[in-house]
């Protein structure tokens, strides 16, 4: 499974909890998603004024979040309860910096540094000892995976992570 | 969603070898690119002439040591006006994206800018994979030569207009703000994609469902605002009064690395003697996405797949997938020891396939020189394919803008 389109999401089957969960404000600590605790999944719902879907896989929690511009987002508990990844699609990129939080810095200065080894232009992609970042596609659509290498949950791919 | 597709394999649909004039001209005149030609092996594909065709160029551009990137001049003018004009070089030629963006750096003329009812003025954060551009909105005539589009809204890029000096950080945290030349790699870009506006719809609802990417900048600091379709910034080619329902890059096969590689863009599908559809394939894109589809290996990467003249190689699928390794510090390119030939099939949302071979070389050695243009220079992608310059090459490409009668067949519409 690839992508999550607009218009109707490819949803897995098994193990699906899917919960709805209304607007009301939960503690919004201050840790953002990438590497952050599961409880900051809420505080990037709230930022996307996003509906939540949960859905229990083998080896972790998926959150799928989508947002009223058509952005949806993924995230990746695993089961100690850390963002290990994130992933993304639609017309817009979502906000990275709340997406990503204490590694939206690197991801930045990786993306230079790609830039200065060779003149390019095209996908983004940062393989770092700490940190792996793809974003690509085009305008009216963009696509894109985050996740620490370091933190991916025993026999899980990172390819899952989409 | 990867969707194995066995049914629909390419009746290789070989490709009608198209004919070329191979008449090189100065090509329509206006946009006055003094690029050569120096070497390499270029063949075919090339050398249109007409009042609607423009010449571009793979070289090493503005920034000096692009790679795979093709550029293309305009003359842009206070709309209005026949005298204050300036022609820009430089400006890379992008389908994947539509409208004309400016570095304010590169800008001499006092365009006009676009305000709101308010007086406030209109400034734009847009997206590209690798990064956001920001800056104003202002209006200009933009001519190739006889083509003009009058009073069209284009994006500067990097202004330092009060109010819109500094990105607000809701662009910023979209990723890397690409603002000078070392970061675009061009005076500009000349986006000649599917779409007619860069966003459409989508950021003119006044609601949370607003794309987001149109701001309106009061002293107190710029917040996202609808921006209406026909203010937004527009592809140019839709503005003519002719010639206005797509493009068709023509670039020449490269048989090896090369310093530079010189090739055309002619304006009009089907609108004049030297731009008919006739015997290439036709690949319609998902409206919505502007995506196709393609089987790589007997997957299919259903609409995830796309032509894009702004991305400088063919970026594609993962190590795994692929079977290359990444190079070891230039870590966004394949790297394999020795070139790699593969065949992959694209698949329109028309149902229309035709498969194609392409072979990817190794990044390090390929960027290890001064060669502009690369004709086998590629890199991951994780599960999604961008046919990207090098794919162009050898090839008429034909881009469809959406909703419009181009030939035979209704963009948004890719045809090779």
């Amino acid at each position: 499974m690839r992508r999550f389109s607009t218009r109707s999401f490819p949803l897995q089957t098994v193990f699906t909890l899917s919960v709805l969960v209304a607007a009301f404000a939960l503690p919004r600590p201050l840790s953002a998603s990438l590497g952050g605790d599961a409880t900051s999944v809420e505080s990037d719902r709230a930022k996307m004024q996003a509906s939540l879907q949960t859905t229990n896989k083998d080896r972790y929690t998926v959150h799928e979040m989508h947002s009223p511009n058509n952005v949806t987002v993924r995230e990746f508990v695993s089961p100690a309860g850390k963002v290990f990844g994130v992933a993304w699609q639609g017309p817009t990129r979502p906000d990275m910096q709340q997406l990503l939080g204490s590694y939206f810095d690197q991801f930045i200065q990786a993306a230079h540094t790609q830039k200065s080894q060779t003149k390019s232009r095209g996908p983004i992609s940062i393989n770092e000892p700490g940190l792996v970042v793809h974003s690509s596609g085009h305008q009216r659509y963009f696509v894109g995976q985050a996740y620490i290498p370091q933190m991916l949950p025993a026999n899980v791919q990172a390819q899952e992570i989409q | 969603m990867i969707r194995p597709l066995s049914a629909r394999l390419a009746n290789s649909l070989l490709l009608p070898a198209l004919a070329c004039t191979l008449l090189f001209s100065g090509c329509g005149g206006g946009a006055s690119t003094s690029t050569t030609t120096s070497g390499g092996s270029g063949s075919g594909g090339s050398g249109a002439s007409g009042a609607n065709v423009v010449s571009v160029a793979v070289n090493a551009g503005p920034s000096n040591f692009g790679t795979d990137l093709l550029y293309a001049s305009v003359t842009i003018c206070v709309p209005g006006s026949t005298s204050q004009c300036q022609t820009i070089d430089g400006l890379q030629v992008d389908t994947g994206s539509s409208g004309l963006r400016i570095l304010a750096s590169a800008l001499t003329l006092p365009l006009t800018q676009q305000m709101d009812s308010s007086g406030n003025t209109i400034a734009e954060c847009e997206e590209f994979a690798d990064g956001e551009t920001w800056g104003p909105v202002q209006v200009a005539d933009v001519s190739f030569g006889t083509e003009k589009a009058a009073s069209l809204p284009i994006q500067i890029i990097g202004s330092t207009a009060a109010n819109v000096a500094t990105p607000p950080a809701s662009c910023s945290n979209l990723g890397p703000i690409e603002d000078d030349l070392n970061s675009l790699e061009a005076n500009g870009i000349l986006g000649v994609g599917n779409f007619i506006q860069d966003c459409g719809e989508a950021c003119a609802i006044s609601s949370n469902q607003n794309a987001g990417l149109y701001y309106t900048c009061p002293t107190t600091g710029c917040v996202v605002t609808a921006e209406a379709v026909n203010n937004q910034v527009t592809n140019p080619v839709a503005f003519f009064a002719t010639d206005n329902n797509g493009v068709i890059l023509q670039l020449p096969s490269l048989s090896a690395p090369a310093a530079t590689l010189s090739g055309s863009m002619i304006f009009g599908i089907g609108t004049e003697s030297n731009n008919a559809l006739s015997g290439q394939t036709v690949y319609t894109l998902d409206p919505n996405t502007g995506n196709i589809s393609t089987t790589f290996k007997g997957t299919t990467y259903t609409d995830a797949a796309f032509l894009d003249s702004g991305s400088n190689g063919i970026y594609f699928l993962d190590a795994t997938t692929t079977g290359m390794p990444v190079c070891t510090d230039l870590n966004f390119l394949y790297c394999p020891t020795a070139t790699q030939n593969f065949s992959a099939t694209n698949i329109g949302a028309n149902g229309a396939t035709a498969s194609f071979n392409f072979s990817i070389g190794n990044g390090d050695t390929l960027t290890n020189n001064t060669d502009s243009a690369i004709p086998i220079l590629g890199g991951p992608n994780p599960q999604t394919i961008d046919w990207g310059l090098p794919f162009f090459f050898g090839r008429n490409v034909y881009v469809a803008i959406n909703g419009k009668t181009a030939g035979s067949a209704t963009g948004p519409y890719w045809a090779y």
